[in-house]
Order: C-alpha cells, then structure tokens, then sequence
C-alpha cells in the first residue's frame, strides 16, 4: 500500500478494524456499518475515519460528517467514476476533514482527485509497483489550466479570462 | 469562426505532451494496457480490424481552409491519402502507425485542433446544425454555447469516468438538423413564450444502439447564465447513478428510462437547486466573448436572385440538376449554402481524398468567407456563397467528383465504416450503400423519387443511425453469414421517431431489390407532392411488410 498527497508519498496514520472495535486507537478506520457503534465508543482523544462504499448516497453519510476526521472512498476500479462526485457533494456538505481516494487509480487522475476535493490517495501494491511516486508527483499540473470553475484548483481559465477582462477594463475579446 | 486564446493554445500543446508521456509510461510497462485503453480513447486512438484509427475532433462542424488542408497533408503523409467524415462530424483516419500519433497531434495543434474526448467514457464532440448562422429559421447561432460546453466539458476533474460515452448536440433553429432527439443531451435555443427572453430547452435520454431512444424535454425553458451549472447537475446525477453493472444499460437514456423521465427531472432539479450557480456558470462576458468569433461575415448586399445564375443554368443541364438538388437557402439575399455531396455513386459515403480536401479548402477560402462544415449525414458544405458564384465553383467540383447532385435523395446514404474497417462491425456497410446507389444511379429516377434518407449501420451499435432513417439498414451476422434488417419510417428531425422493422433479414445481395420494392409502394400510393416519409406515415406499414414479404418468401 501506497500513500500520497500533493507533497508525495506519505505515512499512513490510520488502522482499519474489524467491525467497530476500535479499542483505544488514536486514529481508527472503520467501515459505515460499524460507524454508528464505533461514534458511540469514542474517546475525547480519538480520532474516528470511515471507509464508505463509492455506491453510497452522500446523503446517508451527511448526519456523521461533523464527528469525521477521515473518509475514505473506495474505488472497485480506475474508469469507475462515482468516487468523484462523491467526494464533491461531501465537500459540499462542509466536511473538512482528510479525504481519501482508496484504489487502483492511475497518475492521470491525480488533477482530477485533488480538484474534486480529495487529499489523498491510497494505492495498492499492484499500482504502486508500476507506478512511481515520481510518476505521481509529474502528473500533477500537467494541464497546468483547465476550463471548470468551482472546483478546488487554482486559477481555472474562465476566472483568468475574467481577470484579464478586467485589468484591461474592456469586454473585448 | 473560433479562434483560440493563449490559454486554448497552451492547453491543448499540454494535452499533446501528456498523451506522449501516456505513450510512454505504456511502453515501459508503468501502465497496462488496461490502463492505458481509456487515456487513448480519449485521445481518439482506436484499434481497428487491421490497423490503428484515429479521429480527430471537428467540434460543432466547422473548419477553416487551413485546417482542411492540414487534414489533407496528414492524410497524405500519415495515412492512405484520404480521411473519412463521420456521422458526429468528425474525421477518421483508418491506417496511422500509433507511433505517428503524437506527430499529428502537434500538426492539428498548429491549427488549431486536436483529438480530445472523440471517444471513451466522456463528453464527447459536441455536434451542432451544420447550417448554424445561415438558416432561415434560426433563432441565434448555436456555435458560441458549442464552444463553451467544448471548453467546459475537455479534462472535467468529476465527469471524465462516467458510467459509458455522452453526447450532446445543440441546434438554434425550428427545424432540427442536428437530431438533438437521439442525443444524451439535446439542446434547443428557443424564445421564451411570454417574455421573449432566448435560452435552452433541455433534452435527456435520447440515443440510438441497441436501445435506441427519444430524448425527454426536462427543462422547458432553461436561463441562458444557467446552462453549465445546470449541465453539471445532470452529469452529477448521471454519474452517481448510471448503471455500470452492464455496458449496455449504461448510458443516461436507460437511467431516465428506469426511474422515468419526471423523477429524473426531479433529482437533477434537486441538485441543480444545491449547486451553486454562481462558482460554476460562465460570466455573460465569456459567452460574450465566444459569440464574438460568430459574428455574419462581411456579406455583400446582393439582390436575392443571380442573372449570373440563371444563365449558367439555362446552358448546362447537369448544372442546373446539381443548384436545384445541392443548395439551402441563406438567409442573406443572394448567398446560398452549398452542400458538396461525398456521395458520389460507387464510393464509400464520406470519404474525402486529400486532393477534394484541398479543393473544397480553395473554394471555402475563395468564395466561402474562409468557412466549411461537416455536416453529420457525411457531406461537406460552403456556408455562405454568392449566387454569382456557384457556376464556377461547379465547374471547379465536377473534375475531382465532387459535384455529385443528391442532396437528401436516394443516394445520399448514411453509412458506417462496417466489417471493411471497424473492429465491432458484424456486417459489411460501404459495400450495401454502394450497391443502393448503383441501383438508383440514374439522375431523373432519383429526382422523382424525392427526398429520401436511407441510413445503415454494420452492427448495432448504430453509428450510421438506421433507427432514424426513413429506410433504415442494420447489418448483423447470422451462422457467419450477414444478414440485414430493414426498417421503415425514421426520422432524425423535430418529429424524430424510430423505424419498425419490416420483416426478416435479408442476404446483403437482396437488400438493393428490398429498397426498389419499398420504393415501388411509394410511387403506387403517393399523392401529388408527398414526400416518402409523409407517405409512409399516412399509409402505415402494411402495404410495405407486404410487398416485403413478397420479397423475403421469394428468397426464403
């Protein structure tokens, strides 16, 4: 297993359990099944994350976000898209927590995770041995622009068109 | 025409290297070939039957003179010496060596164009009415709003993996021609009723494959300012929900289908009222902005009729067959836009030699305000030429067999690549239209016969939209023999409906004398005037299963 953020490969700092037994872990992953039991174990010093299913209606996990610090979004397969839009309407749903995409995802998607609001990724082996954390880190800001707005990147070019628009004071193309 | 901006220009040199880096990262095994397939679907690179294709992104039908041109030297260097149009206005090359493709990828770059989202599980080319800005019956140009959901949907971080392909097509007209119907999005620019206001009525679910569809209105009238917010809600819905248990029930249409089209209205509606508008749309500046590539050109003011013209006609025969069948009126007095027919009778419908490419780029840029387009029945159009003009652009045409007269008749068929080129064909399609046009090849039986569209697919996946042809033809296989499948009363217009199918399938060497029989029903019942589908729709079918079945018991 592979993790990493925008900076690279980083430490996993979660352990998953079984069901919800989540002892006196600082940081524990548990699945949405198990989350309600494990909300209601917890210590004032823990930390609780949850691993959802990328066929989970956001609004179902909406009631729990104020007491997550992690969640993670399982993607089955790469050309599987739904984790996306998940991880937009969580964010919507003002949960600032870490999100995680955990799957086979490839390089080219890295862009694509980070703007639709995930922080990290968690790769399995069976990536991570081809795919190089250099590999990783060269992906990002290969299209250094693109078109959408509203999503988490700097500088789409609909927004730098409008400030060129501005600075020359002229609706002019 | 649009041009690009420094930030076009440099997205799409980036979206070039990263494709060789894709490449790359394939080729030293960083990649499997998995992995690999869908980046290079998105970039337009197929593996055919015998050979890589690649197709290059056309968007909303319009080229430039020396954009053509760089289509002809591509074919010329890279591929067979042809390319052929497409039924979503695009072009394909049939023969490039993989190892090519980024080299082309820079020369269409230097015009301007590229290969983006032509295929994969994407947005993919938005397709418009090839007589955008120059119909009588349009409302405003659908170009600029083209551009935009170009632009909005190339490289979109949350919609690039959806559940299967999505296609939208826009048209600013009453009458459609860019069969928004059988579209996963259908737009329509139309006035609002009461407060004269132009925005977009929205359709859903329409398409054509193995479950072909009509569109549902699930917006009646949408606010310009609105649209990419409100694109974006459909996709949210679409790509949350679509089935991708299986490939075949995975695109929106059989979503909509499912839970039916009012609750999916209510449940983009509902996210739509999440959004927020405001982070998403598009400032009015920068629509403003693209409008201001479509602006008319500089017309002439020019009395509606040509003595030119009518002269030229008097004297030459085959002239004045090609102005009454090849020409749509302009809605400037004295232009006219001038289909140029790539179907010439015993060719395959929509291919183009690099030399014709040339010269149809001459004649756009001498007498056509430097402007083509594609439209998607696989023909090529001169959008704005002065009446004047047309007997030497003509003259210029018949030598390199592009001055076919057939617009909209008998021969002007619709017609897929099939088993002579794609690799999911299951039966021949360019031979069958062949074979058609060689039957109806006489000019005078084709003019009495009238308008006509015949329309075939090699499988059915239906790229050559039989299901909305007046006569529909899909090829399929059957105990390895082809088999074809007639169907009657398409249409790909405002009233688009689906065909029935007539009967049993027939040997492709029957499907010629199926047509002629079909044909022959017309002719015995038509009143004076009537098209063949306003015939075929007053009839009904039977007199046509009849005469079909005459004909399938005779071979059986």
């Amino acid at each position: 297993m592979l993790l990493l953020d925008r900076n690279g490969a980083a430490t996993d700092g979660w352990t998953r359990t079984e069901g919800a037994a989540i002892g006196n872990l600082s940081r524990a992953l548990v699945g949405f099944d198990a989350l309600p039991e494990a909300l209601a174990q917890l210590a004032p010093d823990q930390q609780i994350g949850v691993l959802i299913s990328n066929a989970l209606a956001v609004s179902e996990l909406e009631p729990f976000l104020p007491r997550l610090s992690l969640i993670a979004i399982g993607f089955p397969a790469f050309a599987d898209g739904r984790g996306f839009s998940q991880a937009k309407a969580i964010r919507r749903a003002g949960f600032t927590g870490s999100l995680r995409a955990s799957g086979p995802l490839i390089p080219d998607q890295f862009d694509y995770a980070l703007a639709c609001g995930f922080d990290e990724i968690e790769l399995p082996d069976t990536s991570a041995d081809r795919q190089t954390v250099l590999q990783w880190q060269q992906a990002r800001g290969r299209l250094s622009q693109t078109y959408q707005r509203g999503y988490r990147r700097d500088g789409n070019i609909l927004d730098r068109r409008r400030l060129a628009r501005t600075a020359s004071g002229s609706t002019a193309p | 025409m649009y041009r690009y901006d420094e930030f076009d220009e440099r997205f799409v040199r980036e979206r070039v290297g990263q494709f060789r880096d894709q490449v790359a990262r394939r080729l030293d095994g960083s990649l499997t070939e998995d992995e690999f397939k869908p980046l290079r679907l998105k970039n337009g690179v197929y593996l055919q039957l015998h050979a890589y294709m690649l197709r290059i992104a056309i968007p909303y039908g319009t080229l430039s003179a020396r954009q053509l041109r760089q289509l002809a030297l591509i074919g010329e260097r890279y591929d067979r010496g042809y390319g052929h149009f497409t039924t979503r206005q695009n072009l394909q090359f049939n023969w490039p060596q993989l190892r090519d493709v980024p080299a082309i990828l820079d020369l269409l770059a230097d015009v301007e164009m590229h290969c983006i989202q032509t295929s994969g599980n994407c947005i993919r080319n938005v397709t418009a009415d090839h007589f955008a800005g120059v119909a009588q019956d349009e409302i405003e140009d659908p170009r600029a709003v083209c551009e935009l959901i170009r632009q909005w949907s190339t490289a979109h971080p949350e919609f690039s993996y959806l559940p299967r392909k999505f296609k939208i097509a826009a048209t600013g007209a009453q009458h459609d021609r860019a069969v928004i119907k059988a579209h996963d999005i259908g737009i329509r620019i139309l006035k609002h009723p009461q407060s004269g206001e132009i925005g977009y009525e929205i359709s859903v679910g329409g398409g054509l494959g193995r479950t072909p569809m009509i569109g549902k209105v699930v917006r009646d009238f949408l606010p310009k300012t609105d649209l990419l917010a409100y694109l974006e809600a459909v996709m949210r819905v679409y790509n949350l929900e679509g089935r991708r248990d299986n490939k075949y029930k995975a695109r929106v249409k059989i979503l909509v289908h499912e839970i039916g089209t009012d609750e999916f209205r209510r449940r983009v509606e509902a996210e739509f009222a999440k959004l927020d508008g405001p982070s998403v749309n598009a400032d009015p500046e920068e629509l403003a902005r693209i409008e201001s590539y479509f602006t008319p050109p500089a017309y002439q003011s020019l009395p509606e009729d040509s003595q030119a013209l009518a002269v030229a006609k008097a004297a030459n025969p085959d002239f004045a067959r090609w102005v009454d069948t090849n020409l749509t009126p302009h809605r400037v007095p004295g232009y006219s836009a001038v289909t140029i027919s790539l179907k010439p009778v015993g060719l395959a419908p929509g291919d183009a030699t690099s030399e014709q490419m040339r010269l149809v780029a001459d004649l756009a840029e001498r007498y056509s305000f430097d402007e083509l387009r594609v439209t998607h029945a696989q023909n090529l159009v001169l959008p704005h030429v002065r009446k004047d003009d047309l007997f030497a652009i003509w003259q210029a045409l018949v030598p390199v067999g592009l001055a076919t007269a057939n617009l909209g008749l008998i021969t002007d068929i619709i017609a897929c690549p099939g088993l002579d080129y794609c690799a999911l064909a299951t039966a021949r399609s360019i031979p069958i239209a062949q074979a058609i046009a060689q039957r109806f090849a006489d000019v005078e039986r084709q003019a009495s016969i009238g308008e006509l569209n015949i329309k075939i697919s090699g499988c059915i996946n239906a790229c050559g939209h039989h299901h909305v042809g007046h006569i529909g033809v899909l090829g399929l296989e059957k105990r390895g023999i082809e088999s074809y499948q007639i169907t009657l009363g398409g249409e790909a217009t405002e009233n688009a409906s689906i065909g029935e199918i007539l009967g049993p399938g027939l040997p492709a060497e029957e499907v010629p004398n199926a047509i002629e029989a079909i044909v022959g029903v017309y002719e015995r019942h038509r009143h004076d005037g009537e098209r063949f589908i306003e015939t075929v729709k007053r009839v009904g079918l039977v007199p046509f299963k009849t005469a079909f079945k005459e004909l399938a018991d005779a071979v059986a």
